[in-house]
């Protein structure tokens, strides 16, 4: 692994939805095996900004390179690209009508043009890796928001991508399952995969973060080591978004 | 009283038209469905103009009888210098009406299937038509098999028009024996006989079908 080598390049990007400046002059590199967590209020353009990553949205202006390749939803080979590119969803997003192995299996076979035993394989390995061996052969609807969010990591995995991207994935579990979601993902980090998060769980954040970016109307506002981040904040607009998730003692009135 | 006699008599030739019918009824059911993926597709990606032209087509043959429907392709294609079977007529006029219910149906179902699953098909690397055909249809299928089944039945019984541009289907044997021996009793019955004959496997089959499509999205 490189820690030198630019993994994927944002130059620039902006991105407007009607009158509305969504994403604006947004720069960033992510090196190989480096971990970003993206964290900011809601509305901020954190998952506008995980979306024009893939080509899942077109930036107005600026551009997105993946290695060498612009990434852009009118580019030729956008599938080619989009397949270097994992992406695991806050609701989860498995296809209903398929088994979790097969939800697992099918872009591999279909896009990657593998072989079947070799992909069921690797599945297999996969999924018991992520507790959910016995789970294989059932149907989205038969698991629980932990387990769907579990399979659906994989299935972005198999597909051996150059950087994963998580769009608030644990935003819709309760909270023992975000836990085993989290739990996945740090055993991601400690295999040096490159990262990007969007999350508002502050404690795993840190815990997993090379980087911190705090977004802010469609700006970088402060982009820190984590350590940094949640003790001293640089600016006062991230010291009262990190206030939002703590609470002062209430003192009852006598 | 029925004459058994003559129920023996006729039962090879309703066998006759109980063939002509379900030929004819499942080619044209298979054009229905054909046309109804195409078009219930242009609808969903909301392709220009030629969504304005499936609109067009569909109101045209939902509101219009079948019956109309035949004449104009039986006898107004000759008009315009294409002669076209009686047969070949049957199912194309099948087709068309079917296709613009088909069309609706699906539609619908594909309408159910929410964004987020082409957009996470997307993401795994995969092309345009892979996600139509491997996550959206499938899908839209689960949802939309009742109606589809509906569909089924409702164009097989549609099939007794046909009579009306001299194909010998069921329809067509039956009036031809009342007309010539008055054994009315003994042709309307086994007319009966002979659409349940077709029909009810239709609809036992339909409702294992839907049972099995639905099981793995909804359990149940």
């Amino acid at each position: 692994m490189n820690r030198e080598k630019e993994v994927l390049k944002i130059e620039h990007i902006s991105k407007g939805f009607d009158q509305l400046n969504v994403l604006d002059d947004i720069s960033l590199t992510v090196h190989e095996g480096e971990i970003i967590v993206i964290v900011g209020p809601s509305g901020c353009g954190k998952s506008t900004l995980l979306r024009c990553l893939n080509g899942l949205e077109a930036v107005d202006d600026g551009h997105v390179y993946l290695g060498e390749e612009t990434v852009n939803p009118s580019v030729k080979n956008i599938t080619r690209i989009r397949e270097r590119i994992g992406m695991v969803f806050q609701s989860y997003d498995l296809f209903p009508h398929k088994t979790i192995l097969e939800n697992v299996t099918l872009a591999p076979m279909k896009v990657q043009k593998r072989k079947r035993a070799e992909v069921n394989e690797e599945a297999k390995k996969l999924l018991e890796r992520v507790g959910l061996s016995a789970k294989m052969s059932q149907y989205p609807r038969q698991l629980s928001g932990g387990q769907k969010q579990r399979a659906a990591i994989v299935r972005a995995l198999i597909m051996h991508p150059e950087v994963l991207l998580f769009d608030e994935v644990t935003a819709a579990l309760d909270p023992e399952m975000v836990r085993e979601v989290l739990d996945v993902m740090l055993d991601l980090a400690r295999q040096n995969r490159t990262m990007l998060i969007v999350t508002h769980e502050m404690a795993f954040a840190r815990a997993i973060a090379d980087r911190v970016i705090f977004l802010d109307g469609g700006h970088i506002v402060e982009d820190s080591d984590p350590g940094e981040f949640f003790t001293l904040p640089k600016t006062d607009r991230a010291r009262k978004f990190l206030n939002t998730f703590t609470f002062d003692t209430v003192n009852k009135e006598i | 009283m029925i004459d058994t006699d003559v129920i023996t008599n006729y039962i090879p030739l309703f066998v006759d038209g109980f063939f002509l019918t379900v030929k004819i009824g499942w080619l044209g059911i298979l054009l229905s469905f054909l046309i109804g993926i195409i078009a219930s597709a242009v609808l969903h990606f909301k392709v220009p103009v030629l969504s304005a032209v499936v609109k067009v087509y569909v109101e045209l043959f939902r509101n219009t009888p079948l019956l109309v429907q035949l004449f104009f392709i039986y006898y107004g294609l000759p008009v315009l210098g294409f002669h076209v079977s009686a047969e070949g007529c049957g199912i194309v006029g099948l087709g068309l009406l079917g296709g613009s219910y088909m069309t609706e149906t699906i539609r619908s179902g594909l309408d159910a299937v929410p964004p987020s699953q082409t957009e996470s098909a997307i993401a795994l690397g995969m092309s345009r038509p892979q996600v139509f055909w491997m996550i959206i249809l499938p899908q839209a299928f689960s949802t939309s098999v009742p109606a589809l089944v509906a569909n089924v039945i409702f164009l097989l019984k549609e099939t007794s028009v046909f009579s009306a541009i001299s194909l010998m289907d069921l329809m067509f044997t039956a009036k031809d024996l009342i007309g010539l021996y008055y054994d009315t009793t003994e042709s309307l019955f086994l007319l009966v006989v002979f659409y349940i004959i077709i029909l009810l496997p239709v609809s036992i089959a339909g409702t294992v079908i839907e049972k099995k499509a639905r099981y793995k999205i909804f359990g149940s």
